[in-house]
């Protein structure tokens, strides 16, 4: 079933009134999500954005609390807003992303509220991509360029009109909103199928990567892996799936506040503890742990690889450090077993 | 070029045979079209994956002091110039170094060529034209046109610190500061529209910072949390407090490299604060950073004479 886009982009500028609309939108020569006030701002033809969607749910530098000390008083005061917001033309590796940190975010013991209450609220429209870059693998990640993973309802550009796929109940809902459908002709529908069946040129084998770096914490690999990395964080800032962060006050005189800043395992200044010693002290300890976390850890922790493909990373890189090399690596590396 | 890659090759291949070094530092190809990538070479079989092109932007002098050993470098103008400085800074034993130089014909500048064919499938690169084949669209491009900021008003392509040079000298460039003197002669108002608009691209990943060969800092003032100097907010005014604080902290010091900007995954134009610095630098004390072993920083040197009376108290 499809929908025109004048007939969509109508939807979208009525949405605007009780959500906040968040949609790529092209900026200082850059495609980012952003709220949009209208469907004529939204950037139709884009491979993805510069950044990943994830500051919406997980911003850079966020306000917990904030508090004021007057005497003997303390008045505290919970920052968390939360609105009701549509995410439009997501990828679906960005899609899968969100999946990846919802299990970081909410656990059996923990569901983190600035996080999860935001989530909750969001309804995710993903785009499929008809363009593959050259630097995307999410073939290999166990997705595709027309994966519904993650997406509420999940759109394919078909020119002058959008497939509508239902995923979620609540894309169903949010669909109510969006207008009358009708039916592919064959040309839309062969369209359809192109892109449903699209795969990634580039390629990487994770398929055992994970047992590999079971026995790998010691392998000599890690020795020269990380030495041209200049130890900047512009990989982990520019993933989808990286998620660390540090807390700290930020206080002048009488008033303060508590905040969340994104850190990254690449900054030697992450793992430094109050002691001055620091576990991680070394590029080397570094890139073994970004390459353990997304590969080994988060696999077992969570049952999934913390990677989709998005290729970001080595776009981004200003020494070319390409985490399909990494990987590899990892494949071709000799393990000693005892 | 195919002459001096064998060059290249050869010179590290017998350093590293004679054991004069332990590793080379050079270029290698990259995984994406015009891109090179940092190499550490360290035996004389693996020479022959140096590579020397228009795609060598990184500035090896950065890896100067974290490599451990006797190291030889591949330096471009550039590149030497920033050795020569951390050799005046004390950062390097001028033993433990072996520069072999190379004059530069400039780097690419491959977002600029992005921003018209998008994503790059394929590149070559041949008798000064770069032909590209894009996802938006295929073009070829003169080699002077895509040239990296930097290298348009560079006057040092040719090394000035060597122990091996390695091909002829290249052509030294007219160059003021004439991009300088277009952004003073905006209005207050403007050229705050253009920093905030720049400024705000920035994500503080600090690619610029850890690529620039000059921030060594032990502890970055970004980093030191007592006093905390700013936070890890990322809007425009924080950022440009971390911008303009590495730049006066470059003051004098700073080789023009355009290892920051090339360095940044957001397209920041983090050079136009440091080319200010540098041409007030100049004006003031006609110092260049790094171009003659005998001419010492600006900012490092104390003299009984000095004009300001404060320096000189008693």
């Amino acid at each position: 079933m499809k929908i025109s886009k004048e007939k969509f982009g109508q939807s979208f500028d009525a949405l605007t009134a009780e959500y906040q609309v968040v949609a790529p939108v092209s900026e200082a020569g850059a495609v980012n999500f952003k709220t949009a006030k209208s469907f004529s701002e939204v950037k139709q033809d884009y491979l993805n954005s510069k950044l990943p969607p994830k500051s919406l749910l997980f911003p850079q530098h966020e306000k917990l609390l904030s508090y004021v000390k007057e005497g003997k008083d303390i008045t505290v005061k919970n920052e968390l807003k939360v609105g009701k917001t549509v995410l439009f033309g997501i990828r679906p590796c960005d899609a899968k992303a969100m999946l990846l940190l919802d299990k970081v975010f909410k656990n059996d013991q923990y569901r983190d509220p600035y996080y999860f209450d935001r989530r909750d609220n969001t309804v995710i429209i993903g785009l499929a991509c008809n363009k593959i870059a050259p630097t995307c693998f999410c073939s290999s990640m166990g997705i595709s360029p027309a994966c519904s993973e993650g997406s509420d309802l999940l759109l394919i550009d078909l020119g002058d009109s959008y497939n509508v796929e239902v995923i979620t109940e609540k894309g169903k809902e949010l669909l109510a909103s969006l207008g009358e459908l009708s039916e592919l002709s064959a040309q839309e529908q062969a369209l359809v199928d192109t892109v449903k069946s699209a795969q990634t040129t580039s390629k990487v084998d994770v398929s055992t990567i994970t047992a590999k770096l079971d026995k790998m914490f010691d392998n000599s690999y890690w020795d020269t892996l990380h030495e041209k990395c200049l130890g900047c964080n512009a990989c982990s800032f520019s993933c989808p799936t990286c998620h660390c962060f540090d807390i700290s006050e930020e206080v002048i005189k009488s008033e303060g506040s508590r905040v969340r800043t994104w850190d990254a395992c690449m900054a030697p200044l992450f793992t430094l503890h109050g002691s001055g010693h620091n576990p991680r002290d070394k590029k080397k300890s570094r890139w073994r742990q970004r390459m353990m976390h997304k590969f080994n850890y988060f696999v077992h922790n969570n049952g999934d690889i913390a990677c989709v493909g998005c290729g970001r990373c080595i776009k981004g890189c200003p020494v070319n450090m390409d985490i399909r090399q990494a990987i590899d690596g990892v494949n071709k590396a000799e393990v000693v077993v005892d | 070029m195919n002459s001096i890659i064998d060059d290249i090759r050869a010179a590290a291949r017998q350093l590293l045979a004679d054991g004069k070094v332990d590793v080379v530092i050079g270029y290698e190809k990259g995984s994406l079209p015009l891109k090179s990538t940092p190499c550490f070479v360290r035996s004389p079989q693996d020479a022959d994956k140096l590579i020397w092109d228009e795609t060598c932007e990184n500035n090896l002098a950065t890896y100067a002091a974290q490599t451990a050993g006797k190291k030889a470098i591949i330096a471009k103008g550039c590149d030497s110039r920033a050795l020569m400085v951390l050799l005046q800074e004390n950062q390097l034993v001028r033993d433990d170094l072996y520069i072999i130089g190379v004059s530069c014909p400039g780097v690419i500048d491959k977002n600029k060529i992005e921003a018209e064919t998008g994503e790059i499938i394929e590149a070559t690169i041949t008798d000064g034209k770069v032909s590209v084949k894009g996802i938006a669209c295929d073009k070829e491009y003169n080699f002077a046109d895509v040239k990296d900021a930097t290298c348009q008003t560079c006057r040092y392509p040719n090394p000035v610190i060597v122990d091996l040079k390695i091909g002829g000298s290249v052509e030294v460039p007219q160059s003021d500061f004439a991009d300088v003197i277009a952004l003073e002669n905006k209005s207050d108002a403007e050229r705050k529209a253009y920093f905030k608009e720049q400024m705000s691209k920035c994500i503080r990943c600090y690619a610029c910072r850890n690529a620039c060969p000059m921030c060594y800092c032990q502890e970055c003032f970004v980093d030191c949390n007592a006093p905390k100097w700013l936070t890890g907010g990322v809007d425009s005014a924080e950022n440009l407090l971390f911008q303009t604080g590495r730049a006066l902290h470059l003051a004098g010091r700073c080789v023009e490299c355009g290892a920051c900007s090339r360095a940044c995954p957001q397209g920041v134009d983090i050079r136009a604060l440091s080319r200010k610095v540098n041409k007030d630098v100049k004006e003031m004390y006609n110092h260049e950073s790094g171009i003659s072993e005998d001419i010492k920083p600006a900012l490092n040197v104390y003299s009984a004479d000095d004009p300001e009376e404060f320096l000189v108290k008693e």
